[in-house]
């Protein structure tokens, strides 16, 4: 079922929404969920959709986009789940279990009996009939549904989305693929909550690839929560490849616990308004993480890239490094926080912001902090903007490489060094190729783009 | 070893305020409070023109739909505004030729301080313009300063003879609307420095002004101006210190600077107020607001700073870089211990082409203090070739303080490079264990690694400065390291 929303108050009508598709919200949704729907609306509806007088909202004036007529999708849509076999996915090698998701929903279509034994997939709502237990001990444990009005919006209209389940031990061959289909006849407002646990000892890699391939506009919202227990590994790869009349505000929190090591990895190649929410809290000793992202933008895309690393226990350490490519008109924000603790001893924690800046219109507004109450401590961070280097380019062109050449050289090996940090061998050949045909504007202006008009063969605007 | 350490660190860290006593000097003060009034009554008896008038009351009007903000990283308990006497003069203002005319009391004020406003400091080839209390009493070397065209005199009297200059720069660095503390100064200042530097003049000698704070209850609002003309350059020296007193007092100064073309303005600070006890009791409040403007192509401005004391510091000193090719530096320490809280930093902001800035910042959190850095380098489209780096650095001595870096980076020109690192880390414990194989002890181990570690800033200042800010590190980290 769909219900059409216009916004042009927010407040109101976001209010409007809520309170009309309340029981349809919680009609065959786990209790848990319930519970702090409205709760949640309610820190929602007080700080309301963040314009750029909020600090952390700073860079960012989410406002305007999440103005318009807009569809939701209050139950789960037969109509375009059948573009799961339309979709061919940009890493087209890589050996996965794939999952599908339309529009936020978990896809009926999805065969997943090639995951090992005891590993659970499924949709967010079955499973938490199936295991409440589970459910009912994380979900919306380290979302901040409290602090931060999207995180809030989410747990408020959440309904669909996967749920991943890795018991004691279990070692995931492949990587789970999450492939987030954004398609519609009409414009979209989008919802998606996500939750992942992975059990002691347990090892799992994900891809999230979000993808639009219907040329409407779509206002996303999409969370995942994630808890990492003791000794276990988790990789999440997040691809976003959206077009231009995307706005996306996607949040991943992490929790985890002793030996626990996490990567996250943003990567976004394409996009309209890209928003990235990632935090991590490090909630016993021996905890790494590594927080990466990497975003290549042009004409008007914005990438607002905002991380927060909370050491609340002594002997962790964390690895932070987002770099960017700006060019034509795109802007670009980063965020970095750095919380130690109190007595948060023995920590070891590194940030840094790199920038490229191609055209005299980009734009990028960088803010590393650092928060740090204890004293045994060793941290930094680095931000730096500029451009290529001169001397590496004459350097090129003396060995008789053009100036365009070079240029895509030296841009590739700049953003190479967050494309290694990438855990997934295929993956990172992958993501390689695919960055290395956006530097060469063979995915950018695309012809077989559906929304800049020329309709090609392919459905997959990247 | 590390326990050694924890007792020495808190033994260092552990040292009274040496220079807190309070000098009866007799006062003429308004009733408590704030309102037009008083505005009028402060503006009336310093003989103000009109426009003076006019100005300040611009300036509390608009205070008045104010907030005080709360951005800063900072826990500041309530000020009652209406709690503060807005203005205080030492009633006995002598007419001074020399030196004998000086009262007594407020001689033995600058002898305890160790100020040596004296023949000492002629030689010296200082020039001193004391402020106590909001009025200039004694002004010396005016003379000197005179044959060369410059101007250096108090603020009031330089209201009363060069009403043109302050009414063409007065504000035109820092406007009555800027900030909450901005407009609240700018409604009610009481005095302060006037500096102006004719084209081609370099100043012979340094500027320096000694600011203190006397008497309960009595918010200082300093207001300085620099104007540097064509081709002048001017070294400017402000310190401070305050007598130990259990209740807060605010102080909200304001330093505005004008660089014209190819002019140099070095402007340093040595401050060091009443922090407030060890359990964090009374304290000086410093928020200033100090901004300079590179007009003129060529220009450059450059700030130092030592801040050591005040129970609250927020103060980012700033340049706007207009003019092209115009530089501007920041050198700073900020020293915080026990419960002193500190968030400081700078803005630069590149408006010109081929602009170029430079931050050091380093800070020293002891105790159980907090200590900020937050800063911004903003490049707007239009300069092109703007080139900055920041370093700020972060050193804890104790396991209950906190450091913490705020810098912001908006740069929306491709020709920018900008380049910000930041590190925080303990004082080394392989670094002291060095010290003591080679026979010095852990205390003067740890004396001599945080003088190496902001030896940086501390080089930037002028010869004599640069002693007195390094026994003011002494006094509000090193205690008995010494």
């Amino acid at each position: 079922m769909n219900k059409t929303c216009r916004i042009v108050n927010l407040q109101e009508e976001y209010s409007q929404l809520f309170q009309e598709s309340l029981a349809h919200l919680e009609d065959g949704a786990p209790s848990k969920m319930n519970a702090l729907r409205t709760k949640a609306f309610e820190v929602f509806n007080e700080k309301g959709i963040p314009s750029n007088k909020v600090e952390a909202y700073k860079y960012t004036n989410l406002q305007p986009y999440f103005k318009g007529t807009l569809d939701i999708a209050l139950t789960n849509e037969a109509a375009f789940n059948d573009t799961v076999t339309q979709f061919n996915c940009d890493v087209p090698e890589l050996d996965t279990h794939n999952v599908f998701l339309v529009n936020g929903w978990y896809s009926h279509q999805n065969d997943v009996s090639g995951l090992p034994k005891g590993v659970i997939v499924g949709s967010l709502r079955d499973m938490a009939a199936q295991h409440p237990d589970i459910f009912d001990k994380y979900y919306g444990e380290t979302a901040p549904a409290d602090e931060d009005p999207m995180a809030a919006m989410n747990t408020a209209f959440a309904q669909g989305g996967a749920f991943v389940y890795i018991p004691k031990g279990v070692v995931v061959d492949k990587p789970i693929q999450l492939v987030n289909i954004m398609n519609g006849d009409s414009d979209r407002l989008v919802f998606q909550r996500n939750l992942v646990v992975v059990e002691e000892n347990a090892q799992v890699k994900m891809m999230m690839c979000d993808h639009t391939i219907s040329p409407q506009k779509f206002v996303i919202n999409n969370l995942t929560e994630v808890f990492a227990n003791e000794n276990s590994v988790f990789d999440v790869y997040n691809v976003q490849n959206q077009h231009n009349l995307t706005t996306q505000v996607s949040g991943i929190y992490v929790h985890q616990k002793k030996h626990s090591n996490i990567l996250t990895n943003n990567l976004t190649l394409h996009s309209g308004i890209t928003r990235n929410n990632v935090a991590v809290t490090m909630d016993d000793e021996q905890c790494e993480s590594h927080v990466y992202g990497l975003y290549l933008s042009d004409k008007n895309q914005h990438v607002d890239n905002f991380t927060f690393i909370d050491h609340a226990k002594p002997h962790c350490q964390s690895f932070e490094l987002f770099k960017g490519v700006l060019d034509d008109s795109a802007s670009g924000a980063f965020t970095g926080k750095v919380l130690v603790q109190p007595d948060a001893q023995q920590t070891n924690a590194y940030q840094s912001n790199n920038n490229l800046l191609l055209t005299e219109n980009a734009k990028i507004n960088s803010k590393p902090q650092l928060e740090i109450y204890a004293d045994d401590v060793k941290c930094s961070h680095g931000a730096t903007v500029g451009q290529l280097d001169d001397e590496a380019m004459f350097y090129l062109r003396a060995r008789g490489i053009n100036e365009d050449e070079g240029r895509i050289l030296l841009m590739f090996a700049f953003a190479y060094e967050v494309i290694e940090k990438i855990r997934v061998e295929p993956l990172k050949e992958n993501i390689r190729q695919l960055v290395e045909k956006r530097f060469r504007g063979e995915f950018d202006k695309c012809d077989s783009c559906v929304v800049c008009g020329q309709q090609g063969t392919s459905v997959s605007c990247l | 070893m590390a326990e050694d350490q924890d007792k020495i660190l808190e033994e260092v860290t552990g040292g009274e305020y040496k220079y807190g006593f309070y000098t009866d000097i007799e006062m003429e003060e308004f009733p408590k409070g704030l309102n037009e009034d008083i505005i009028r009554l402060i503006s009336a008896k310093k003989n103000e023109p009109e426009f003076m008038l006019e100005f300040r009351l611009k300036a509390f009007r608009h205070w008045l739909t104010m907030k005080q903000p709360d951005w800063a990283h900072l826990n500041i308990p309530p000020i009652d505004f209406q709690d503060i006497i807005y203005y205080a003069v030492p009633k006995k203002k002598p007419e001074l030729e020399s030196m004998d005319e000086v009262d007594p009391e407020l001689k033995a004020t600058f002898d305890k301080l160790g100020i040596p406003l004296d023949e000492q400091k002629v030689l010296a080839g200082v020039a001193v313009d004391a402020v106590i209390d909001s009025v200039s009493v004694k002004t010396t070397f005016k003379e000197t300063l005179a044959e060369k065209g410059i101007i250096f005199c108090s603020i009031s009297e330089a209201i009363q003879e060069y009403p043109d200059l302050i009414k063409k720069y007065l504000g035109s660095v820092v406007p009555h609307q800027d900030n909450y503390f901005g407009a609240l100064n700018a409604a009610v200042f009481s005095d302060g420095s006037f500096v102006y530097i004719p084209k081609g003049v370099r100043c012979p000698m340094e500027l320096s002004t000694y600011f203190r704070i006397n008497a309960i209850n009595t918010g200082q609002f300093e207001r300085t101006l620099i104007v540097a003309d064509d081709d002048s350059y001017v070294s400017y020296l402000e310190g401070c210190t305050a007598p130990q007193r259990d209740e807060n007092q605010l102080h909200a100064a304001i330093v505005e600077i004008v660089a014209m073309e190819r002019a140099e303005v070095k402007y340093s600070t040595v401050q060091n107020w009443y922090p407030g006890d060890k359990e964090g009791k009374g304290g000086i409040y410093n928020f200033v607001t100090k901004r300079a403007i590179c007009k003129g192509d060529y220009s450059k401005v450059m700030w130092t700073q030592v801040e050591t004391g005040s129970a609250i510091t927020w103060k980012y000193p700033s340049c706007v870089l207009q003019g092209d090719h115009s530089v501007g530096e920041f050198y700073s320490v900020a020293v915080t211990n026990n419960y002193q809280q500190a968030d400081t930093g700078t803005k630069m902001i590149h408006l010109g082409k081929n602009t170029r800035s430079l931050i050091v910042s380093k800070g020293v959190s002891a105790g159980k203090s907090q200590n900020s850095y937050r800063g911004l380098v903003k490049v707007s489209k239009k300069a092109e070739n703007a080139r900055n780096f920041s370093q700020c650095d972060s050193l804890l001595l104790g396991d209950k303080c906190g450091a913490h870096t705020f810098p912001y980076l908006e740069i929306a020109n491709n020709s920018a490079k900008v380049e910000h690192e930041a590190t925080t880390s303990k004082i080394g414990e392989d670094q002291i264990f060095y010290c003591n194989q080679r026979g010095l002890s852990t205390e003067d181990a740890v004396g001599l690694i945080v003088n190496g570690y902001v030896k940086e800033v501390i080089n930037q200042l002028p010869m004599e400065f640069a002693v007195e800010a390094q026994k003011l590190l002494q006094i509000s980290l090193e205690g008995s390291v010494g």
